[in-house]
C-alpha cells in the first residue's frame, strides 16, 4: 500500500506544514563570534548530531551550456579535500561513520550531515575540508563523470523522470525552472575542473547560507564550530535568483510514446509562492483534493471506487520564483482517457462547490494533529528547521502554524480552488501509449 | 561520490527488507497477552508520538502454490471495512486523530501501522483489533481492489526492466522454495484471486496468537499493557498457529543465468545473487560473517569491488555487495555493478569473479575485518534516531522467529566475527552452483 512516488521526482518538497505541541521543540538562534547564524534544537537523549545547511542558488544558477554543474559538484566535494586525496578522504569518512551527502534543487544547494557524538570534532573537521578546500582532482573527476553519465542516460529513459521533465518544460518554457537540472550527456562530458571551481565559488557564500542543527550539542560548542566549519567561506553575494515565472495557460498535451503497459500522467498549471498570503488555504484545498494519499477526493474516485490506479496525488510546488500546482498518477494505457476525465470532473467540482464542512473539518484535524509526526527524530527536525528558514517563516512559526490552519474557512478553500483548478486549461504530460486523451 | 544509488533497488533478489536490529541501549520490554499475542514496547520520549504496528506471521512465502500475491492483495483488503467501521471509516478515524497509516507485505510477514500522537494510541488499537477479526468483504470491493493491485504491479514492476529482471532472477534462484515468487504476485495469478481466496486466507492466518504488537514512542510498558489488554486481550483465537513449513529448497547443483534485453533499459548492468543462510536459519555465526563479507567486498567506497573495479581498473561506474540476512528460511548474498568507459558486461563479470575467488581463497585481512565490523556497528547507531525503524526491526525480527535477545545481540555477534569466519562463509556461499547471474542490456537501435 505504499503510495505513488512520482512527486519525489521534482526533488523538491513543499514545506510540510507541521506543528507540534509547542513545548516539544525549543529552538535557539545561535550566532557565532564570526557572525554565522544557525538554529539549534539541543537534545542529549541519543549520542547523535544532525546538521543540515543550504546555500542559495541551485541548478538554476548553472550557466547556459553548463547545465548540471551544481549537480556534478554534489558528487565531487568528498573526493579529496585539504591535505587528503580522494582515497584518504573516503577512508576517513567511513572510519568516522559520518553521514555526509549533498544535493541540489532548482533554488539551492543543500548538505546533510550526521555524526556520532564521540566523533564530533573529527567529523566536523572533515566537513570543513569538503566545504572549503575541495580538490576536484582529475582522477576522481573522471570517475565521477562516468557515474553521472550512467545516471543521466538512465534518467533520460526513465518514464517517471521523462514525464516530470516534460511537464516542467511545458510549465516553464524558456525559464531556468524548465531546464533539466542534471544536465545532458554533452554537458557532463564537457564539464571541467574550472567549471566546478566556478560553481563552488558562486554557490558557497556565507551570505546565502542557512544552517540547522539538532541533537547532542550545546550552543557554545555550536557557535565555535560554525566559525570553524564555515568561517573561511567568502562573504560574497549568492547568485541572483531567476526571473519570476509565468506559467503558460493550457490546454496543452504532450505525449512521449513509450512501449509500456501503463501511461504515467502529470497534470497541472500555475500554483502560488510560499509567501502568498493565501498559501495555507490553498494547502488545505490541496489536502482535500489530492493530498496525503488515501481518502482524498481524487484517490476516492480514481483508486478506491474505480480501481484505475495504484495512487494519485496532487501537490503545491512553491519554488522561490514561481509557484506550481500539479498531480500525477499511472494507469493502464486503455484507461488513460477515462481516468483523466474523472480527474477533470473532480477539479471542476471542487472549483464550483468548494469543500463540504465535514471535509474541511477532517482536513484541519488531520493537518494540525499530524504536525508532531514531523518532529520525532533529530534528522527530521533539522530538515524542518531548514525549510522554515528557507521560506522565511520566522523562528516562532512552529507555534503559530496550527492556528493558521484552524482559521481556514470554506469560502477561502473555494476561492483557492477557483484560482488554481482549471480543468479545461491543464498542462498534461504523458509517457506511455495512452488511449482516449 | 560513492554508493549514491543502489543499482537494482538494493539487491536484485532481496526478498525481505530487514537488517536484524541491534538494540544498543534501548530498554525493550516484551510480554504476551493471555491469548498468545506477543507485545513489544520500545520507549522513546523525545517527541509526544507513537508508532503502533501489528505484525502477522504470514507473508507471500506462506501462500498456496498458484495463489501468488494473495498475502499482499489481502493486506489491501484489510482497509475495506468491518460492520462497526464500514469502508472509508478506518482511514477517516486515523486522519481525524492526526495519524498517518499504511501497511506492507514481505515474503515472511505482513504488517500494519499507524503513527499518531501518543494520547491517541487507544483509538488505533481499537481499530486494529476490530479488523483482526471482523473484516467484511463484498465482491464489488474485492473486484475493484484487485484492479488497484494489478495497477500497482504494472507501476512498480512491469514499467521497470530492472525490476522485471530482479523478479526473473528470484524465480531462477529458487527451484522449489516459495521465495522464488514475487510478493506482489504473478499477473496471471493475481488476476484470478477471488473474495473466497481472501476470506480463506484471513481465517487461516489472522488471529491474536499469530500476531505481534509493537509500540514505539512516548509510552510506558505499563500503559501499553493496559491498553493492549483492553483492546486485544479479549479477542479469542479462531485457530492455533502451527509451524510455518515451506517447501524446502534442494541443495543447488547448477549455476543459472538470466539475460534480459529491453528497449527501455538505457544502460547495461550486471548482478548476481547467491543462495545464503539467514539469521534465523543459521545457528552459528555464518550469517554475521556474511554481513562482514558484504562490507569488506562491497561496502561503499571502502569495499574491494569499488576500489578494484571503479577506482583502479575504471571499468565500472558503481560496484557493491549486499546481504541482509533477514529471511526466515534462507537469504541471498548479492553483488552488482554497472560498466563505465565502454567496458563490457563480460569484463565486469571477469573482474568480479576474480575478486570473489580471491576472497574465498585467501579471506579478508584482519584489518579489513576490524574496520568493517566497526562500520557496521557504528552505522547501526543511527537507527536510534528513528522510532519507526526501531519498531520495524523488532517486528520483522520476531516475525521471522528471532528472539528479542537475538535481535538485541546482533552487534555483539558482529563484533566476534573473525577473518577465518568470513573466509569460511565466503567459501560456503560464493559457489557458482549456488548462484544466478543476471544481465540487463539495452536493445540496440539498429
Amino acid at each position: 500500500m505504499l503510495k505513488l512516488a512520482l512527486r519525489g521526482l521534482f526533488a523538491l518538497v513543499l514545506l510540510p506544514l507541521l506543528v507540534l505541541p509547542a513545548a516539544a521543540v525549543t529552538i535557539q538562534e545561535v550566532k557565532s563570534p564570526g557572525g554565522i547564524t544557525a538554529w539549534l534544537v539541543e537534545d542529549h537523549t541519543i549520542p547523535l548530531i544532525a546538521m543540515q545547511f543550504a546555500f542559495a542558488g541551485g541548478s538554476t544558477s548553472d550557466p547556459e551550456g553548463k547545465e548540471g554543474a551544481a549537480h556534478f559538484l554534489t558528487g565531487m566535494l568528498d573526493e579529496g579535500a585539504a591535505d587528503m586525496d580522494s582515497p584518504t578522504f573516503q577512508a576517513r569518512r567511513e572510519e568516522l561513520a559520518m553521514r555526509l551527502s549533498f544535493d541540489d534543487d532548482q533554488d539551492r544547494f543543500t548538505g546533510n550531515f550526521q555524526t556520532l557524538s564521540r566523533n564530533r570534532d573529527a567529523a566536523f573537521a572533515l566537513l570543513k575540508a569538503a566545504l572549503t578546500a575541495p580538490h576536484f582532482d582529475a582522477e576522481p573527476m573522471e570517475r565521477v563523470r562516468q557515474q553521472f553519465l550512467v545516471s543521466v542516460r538512465d534518467e533520460a529513459k526513465d518514464p517517471g523522470t521523462m514525464a516530470s521533465r516534460q511537464w516542467l518544460a511545458m510549465a516553464a518554457p524558456g525559464h531556468a525552472y524548465g531546464r533539466n537540472p542534471h544536465g545532458t550527456e554533452a554537458t557532463i562530458q564537457a564539464m571541467t575542473t574550472d567549471d566546478l571551481r566556478a560553481t563552488h565559488q558562486r554557490l558557497f557564500t556565507r551570505k546565502g547560507l542557512l544552517i540547522s542543527v539538532v541533537g547532542d550539542m550545546d550552543a557554545a560548542t555550536l557557535a565555535r564550530t560554525l566559525d570553524d566549519v564555515f568561517g573561511a567561506l567568502p562573504d560574497t553575494d549568492p547568485p541572483a535568483p531567476p526571473a519570476l515565472l509565468t506559467v503558460p495557460e493550457g490546454p496543452m498535451l504532450k505525449v512521449t510514446d513509450m512501449d509500456m503497459p501503463q501511461s504515467i500522467i502529470l497534470f497541472g498549471g500555475a500554483g502560488l509562492l510560499r509567501s502568498d498570503k493565501d498559501f495555507i488555504p490553498a494547502y488545505v484545498m490541496n489536502q482535500i483534493l489530492g493530498g496525503g494519499g488515501l481518502g482524498s477526493r481524487l484517490s476516492s474516485v480514481v483508486r478506491e471506487k474505480k480501481g484505475l490506479t495504484y495512487g494519485i496525488d496532487t501537490g503545491l510546488l512553491p519554488l522561490r520564483r514561481g509557484g506550481l500546482f500539479f498531480g500525477s498518477f499511472s494507469t493502464r494505457n486503455d484507461k488513460a482517457g477515462e481516468a483523466m476525465a474523472l480527474v477533470k470532473q473532480e477539479l471542476q467540482r471542487m472549483a464550483k462547490d468548494g469543500p463540504t464542512a465535514e471535509e474541511l473539518e477532517q482536513a484541519r484535524t488531520y493537518l494540525t494533529g499530524s504536525y508532531a509526526l514531523r518532529f520525532d527524530s533529530n534528522a527530521k527536525i533539522a530538515g524542518q528547521l531548514l525549510a522554515i528558514q528557507q521560506d522565511n517563516l520566522g523562528i516562532d512559526y512552529i507555534n503559530r502554524r496550527n492556528a493558521l490552519v484552524e482559521a481556514v474557512t470554506i469560502a477561502q478553500v473555494k476561492e483557492q480552488a477557483q484560482r488554481l483548478l482549471h480543468a479545461d486549461k491543464l498542462l498534461v504530460s504523458v509517457v506511455g501509449k495512452p488511449q482516449g486523451l | 561520490m560513492t554508493g549514491l544509488r543502489l543499482l537494482f533497488s538494493a539487491s536484485a533478489v532481496s526478498l525481505a527488507l530487514t537488517l536484524p536490529a541491534q538494540a544498543l541501549n534501548v530498554a525493550v520490554s516484551d510480554f504476551r497477552l493471555a491469548n498468545g499475542m506477543e507485545v513489544v514496547v520500545i520507549p522513546d520520549h523525545r517527541a509526544p508520538v507513537v508508532t503502533h504496528m501489528v505484525w502477522y506471521r504470514v507473508g507471500a512465502a506462506d501462500e498456496q502454490s498458484g495463489k501468488s500475491g494473495l498475502a499482499h492483495f489481502f493486506e489491501h483488503l484489510m482497509f475495506k471495512g468491518t460492520p462497526k467501521h464500514p469502508e472509508g471509516e478506518f482511514n477517516r478515524i486515523v486522519q481525524v486523530n492526526g495519524g498517518d497509516d499504511n501497511a506492507f507485505t514481505g515474503a515472511d510477514y505482513t504488517a500494519y501501522f499507524q503513527r499518531v500522537a501518543a494520547n491517541r494510541l487507544d483509538a488505533m488499537m481499537a481499530l486494529e483489533a476490530d479488523r483482526m477479526q471482523n473484516l467484511s468483504l463484498s465482491d464489488e470491493v474485492v473486484n475493484t481492489e484487485r484492479n488497484v493491485v494489478l495497477e500497482e504491479r504494472r507501476q512498480t514492476t512491469e514499467n521497470d526492466p530492472s525490476r522485471l529482471l530482479a523478479e526473473q532472477m528470484s524465480a531462477a534462484l529458487y527451484t522449489a522454495h516459495p521465495y522464488g515468487r514475487p510478493v506482489v504476485g504473478w499477473m496471471s495469478e493475481v488476476s484470478k484471486l477471488t473474495g473466497q481466496d481472501a476470506i480463506d486466507f484471513y481465517r487461516a492466518h489472522y488471529t491474536p496468537a499469530n500476531a505481534i504488537l509493537v509500540v514505539a514512542g512516548d509510552v510506558t510498558p505499563d500503559e501499553v499493557k493496559r491498553l493492549a489488554e483492553k483492546n486485544y486481550g479479549n479477542l479469542k483465537n479462531t485457530f492455533t498457529p502451527t509451524a510455518r513449513l515451506r517447501t524446502p529448497e534442494p541443495e543447488p547443483v547448477a549455476a543459472r543465468r538470466v539475460a534480459m534485453v529491453d528497449s527501455r533499459a538505457a544502460t547495461p548492468s550486471f548482478s548476481r545473487a547467491y543462495l545464503a543462510v539467514s539469521e534465523t536459519s543459521d545457528p552459528g555465526l555464518q550469517s554475521e560473517a556474511l554481513s562482514v563479507l558484504a562490507e569488506v567486498l562491497g561496502g561503499g567506497s571502502q569495499g574491494r569491488l569499488y576500489k578494484e573495479l571503479v577506482v583502479k581498473q575504471k571499468i565500472a561506474a558503481q560496484a557493491g555487495a549486499w546481504y541482509s540476512g533477514s529471511g526466515m528460511d534462507s537469504d541471498t548474498f548479492a553483488v552488482a555493478a554497472a560498466p563505465a568507459n565502454n567496458a563490457s558486461l563480460t569484463d565486469l563479470e571477469k573482474a568480479i569473479d576474480a575478486e570473489i575467488a580471491r576472497i574465498a581463497q585467501d579471506g579478508p585481512t584482519a584489518e579489513e575485518v576490524e574496520k568493517a565490523r566497526q562500520r557496521i556497528i557504528d552505522a547501526n547507531v543511527y537507527t536510534l534516531d528513528s522510532q519507526f525503524e526501531l519498531a520495524r526491526q523488532f517486528g520483522a525480527g520476531l516475525a521471522v522467529g528471532l528472539s528479542i535477545d537475538a535481535i538485541k545481540g546482533w552487534d555483539e555477534r558482529i563484533a566476534r566475527v573473525t577473518a577465518d569466519d568470513v573466509k569460511a562463509a565466503a567459501q560456503a556461499t560464493l559457489k557458482p552452483e549456488r548462484s544466478v547471474t543476471g544481465t540487463l542490456a539495452p536493445k540496440s537501435a539498429n
